[in-house]
């Protein structure tokens, strides 16, 4: 089956920097994908040139929507990008502070309304009804990550914990079919991983394919359906998790070389 | 009382102002008689003013309550001196019969309630509600004694024994309301005074005033019992206030209100998106030379050139936005500037375009179909046209605000990247933002030139600029009421302080940074809408 995100000899330079060289990623569907590596690997990176932020230096990045031709993202403004059906979510925390958790999640349906200027001012029976489905989808999709009590809260008043599950329910509403979670669970305790473990669970099993930053490597290995393993740009490894708990090439970049070897 | 510290501050504060202000307020300098006179009395009023602030301050700091009533007391005995001192009337400290019993009943009821008011939870009720009363009836007495004056004569005589006012030289009553209100409002501030003092020897607050949860002032403005009323009077004044008022301050009402309608329409670019636009008079100018221009050569009408203009100034706000797309903060502000000159520049040098410095005169006046408008008459039709133009603006730019697009904008202002992840298209975005915002500029600019019949290059400075975007940041950066306050107040200050010519600046300067001081966010912060779900449908 054709993968849902195929990303082929993608580069990326800075400069001199290379930061990302010929990395090849596939993601299908229904699975959850990770992306690990040590600090500046370039798995930000990575995420970044997909979701338009940057523009690659060369290779391609090719998005197969479930029914719908295949699309080349590369260039691609990162608005464009989100409406093909590709929503992150960002490492550090940028929700929009002085807003309601409510109005978070309902500007991430913003390109799947079209109420314009007109609308806005008469207020007609369909931007009406179209407001309404707002309101009541973005409550519900809070109700799917729990925090539909915080609905009427300014989101920086947020604990921690919270603001990133307000981050995901925040991709969400942007209807996607593909998640890219840019770690996740950064700086939660034990107990918040593994209600994010289950969320991030959930939404897999309602269909979404997800790509995953992350260094907790307790929830990569217990979720990942597929690991690929990153380091100083390159592509050291690929695989299920337990071959890559294995794979000496991983245990080098992460532990450093063994003495006797050197 | 005071810690020695506080009184050590206030010195230094006030030694700090009087070499600030020692230029200013002491020096007067007769560069005629070449002699330079010392007004040393000021300097001693700058330094008694600016300690007693500071501590002032401090107190208010501390307990804000006992911080209200030490206004509320100054007021109170100040009035009466300034009308004293500045009329000779002392009139409101005569006492006659009237007058004692009321301030018999007011000492009386006050000693009732200071004996009672944290036992009897109705009891207390009903005693606040004699309180209202009591001072209720003069307030309405004077209100009604005023408005009798005023629409006395303009009822037909058939009327008249519909109305309580007729004062006919036969029986004349006269009830000296002011007086009586003086002595209830003693009556009143004494009790609340002591109140105060009793609660904080037994050391419990009253209970109204513990289990409440903090709220904000401005808050308040938002809460029904308050919120009502308070819309029904400001129509009613700003309705009538061309009746009740001169043309001189008609006119000055009516360029207040056109800030108004620039400070909500700037609002939406600087407060609501967050991008900062400091040529925003520009389109102002493009306004009020499309009307100007169109008049002159086309003879076209008031509204005719009204959507004109601000379809104009939208066009414009298009092409300022485009080259500025990728800028933010500083560099978006330097150039907006920069356009802003630019128009300015083009309408002064370019002679057979705009008639440069000269300008433009013999505009003509919005016209009332059917009616041949004297020139009062002109400024009231023009002052109900700038209403009507205030209100249509607060009604669209509080349901933009409260949309997708609204929503699109905060979003903006708060995180452009995060903005345009969540797939709003910032340029869309951004270039709408500038030309809605721009479109008001450019109606308020026909309707400026309309009003003053004479437009040139000289009313559209950076300085007209920065009043408005001075609006829009005291204000309180997308709030719309702050907004308006905010317009209103600096707006009408400057002309109402023309009696202390000499001062006028110095007063606005310390006011703007007063409230940058103690109030950064603006006089009102926007809160943001919440909404109420249903959850039981879900």
């Amino acid at each position: 089956m054709e993968p849902l995100l195929n990303v082929q000899k993608l580069t990326m330079d800075f400069g001199g920097i290379r930061a990302i060289d010929r990395l090849d990623v596939q993601v299908h569907a229904g699975q959850i994908v990770a992306l690990i590596g040590p600090n500046g690997a370039g798995k930000t990176t990575f995420f970044n040139c997909i979701t338009g932020i940057y523009k690659p230096t060369a290779g391609h990045i090719l998005l197969q929507p479930p029914g719908k031709k295949q699309k080349r993202l590369n260039g691609l403004k990162p608005n464009k990008v989100t409406e093909q059906g590709l929503a992150r979510t960002f490492q550090n925390i940028r929700l929009f502070p002085n807003m309601t958790v409510l109005e978070n999640v309902m500007i991430g349906m913003h390109c799947r309304t079209n109420a314009k200027i007109f609308g806005a001012i008469f207020r007609n029976p369909q931007t009406r009804k179209e407001e309404q489905y707002i309101v009541d989808h973005s409550y519900s999709i809070l109700k799917k990550v729990r925090l539909q009590t915080f609905a009427n809260e300014y989101a920086k008043n947020l604990p921690y914990g919270a603001q990133r599950r307000l981050e995901i329910a925040r991709a969400l509403a942007t209807d996607p079919f593909m998640l890219l979670l840019d770690e996740p669970a950064a700086g939660m305790n034990p107990q918040e991983t593994l209600e994010l473990d289950n969320l991030i669970t959930q939404i897999r099993d309602e269909g979404l394919a997800i790509l995953l930053i992350e260094h907790d490597m307790k929830l990569v290995m217990s979720i990942s359906d597929y690991i690929f393993v990153v380091d100083y740009g390159k592509k050291i490894a690929e695989g299920t998790p337990e071959e890559i708990a294995q794979n000496p090439a991983v245990i080098k970049a992460y532990l450093g070389e063994d003495v006797e070897h050197a | 009382m005071l810690p020695l510290k506080d009184i050590r501050n206030g010195l230094m504060v006030a030694g700090w102002f009087v070499f600030l202000t020692f230029p200013l307020m002491v020096i007067k300098v007769n560069p005629v008689e070449k002699t330079i006179v010392w007004r040393w009395p000021n300097m001693l009023y700058v330094a008694a003013g600016s300690f007693i602030a500071y501590l002032y301050v401090k107190l208010a700091q501390k307990n804000k309550k006992a911080a209200i009533l030490v206004a509320c007391w100054t007021a109170y005995l100040a009035l009466p001196l300034i009308r004293y001192f500045m009329y000779q009337d002392i009139s409101i400290l005569i006492w006659d019969t009237t007058t004692s019993i009321y301030a018999a009943v007011g000492a009386f009821h006050m000693i009732l309630t200071l004996c009672l008011f944290h036992k009897h939870h109705i009891l207390r009720k009903i005693l606040s509600g004699i309180w209202l009363l009591f001072i209720g009836t003069p307030v309405v007495m004077l209100l009604a004694q005023a408005a009798g004056k005023i629409l006395l004569p303009k009822i037909p005589a058939a009327l008249h024994f519909l109305t309580p006012f007729i004062i006919t030289i036969e029986h004349i009553q006269f009830w000296n309301w002011i007086r009586i209100l003086w002595v209830a409002l003693a009556c009143y501030l004494l009790y609340s005074s002591l109140q105060t003092y009793l609660a904080s020897k037994r050391n419990i607050m009253p209970d109204h005033l513990t289990n409440e949860p903090k709220i904000r002032w401005s808050q308040y403005l938002y809460k029904r019992p308050v919120y009502l009323p308070l819309l029904t009077f400001c129509s009613t004044f700003f309705l009538l206030f061309p009746h009740l008022f001169s043309t001189y301050q008609v006119n000055i009402m009516i360029s207040a209100l056109m800030y108004v309608v620039l400070g909500l329409g700037l609002n939406i670019v600087v407060g609501v998106a967050g991008l900062l636009d400091l040529g925003y008079v520009a389109f102002y100018a493009v306004g009020a030379y499309s009307y100007a221009l169109l008049n002159m050569h086309f003879d076209l009408g008031f509204w005719v050139v009204l959507p004109i203009g601000g379809i104009l100034g939208a066009f414009f706000g298009i092409l300022l936005g485009i080259p500025v797309l990728r800028l933010r903060g500083d560099y978006l502000a330097i150039v907006t500037l920069g356009f802003g000159e630019i128009i300015r520049l083009v309408l002064e040098n370019w002679n057979d375009f705009s008639q440069g410095p000269s300008g433009i005169s013999n505009i003509d006046r919005p016209p009332l179909p059917g009616v041949d408008l004297s020139l009062e008459g002109s400024i009231v039709y023009m002052y109900y046209l700038t209403i009507v133009m205030v209100i249509f603006t607060i009604f669209v730019v509080n349901r933009l605000q409260d949309s997708r697009i609204g929503r699109a904008w905060f979003a903006l202002r708060e995180d452009e990247i995060a903005c345009q992840a969540m797939g709003i298209d910032k340029m869309k975005t951004k270039l709408t933002a500038f030309a809605l915002g721009a479109t008001w500029a450019g109606m308020v600019g026909v309707l400026f030139a309309a009003k003053t019949t004479f437009v040139n290059p000289a009313s559209f400075t950076f300085l007209e600029s920065a009043i408005i975007l001075c609006i829009v940041v005291l204000g309180g950066m997308g709030s719309i009421v702050g907004v308006i306050i905010s317009a209103l107040v600096l707006i009408l200050m400057p002309e109402y302080l023309r009696a202390f010519s000499d001062y006028r600046m110095l007063v606005f300067g310390a006011v703007l940074v007063i409230m940058m001081v103690f109030k950064p966010r603006g006089l009102i912060s926007s809160v943001r809408r919440t909404y109420t779900i249903n959850d039981e449908t879900l």
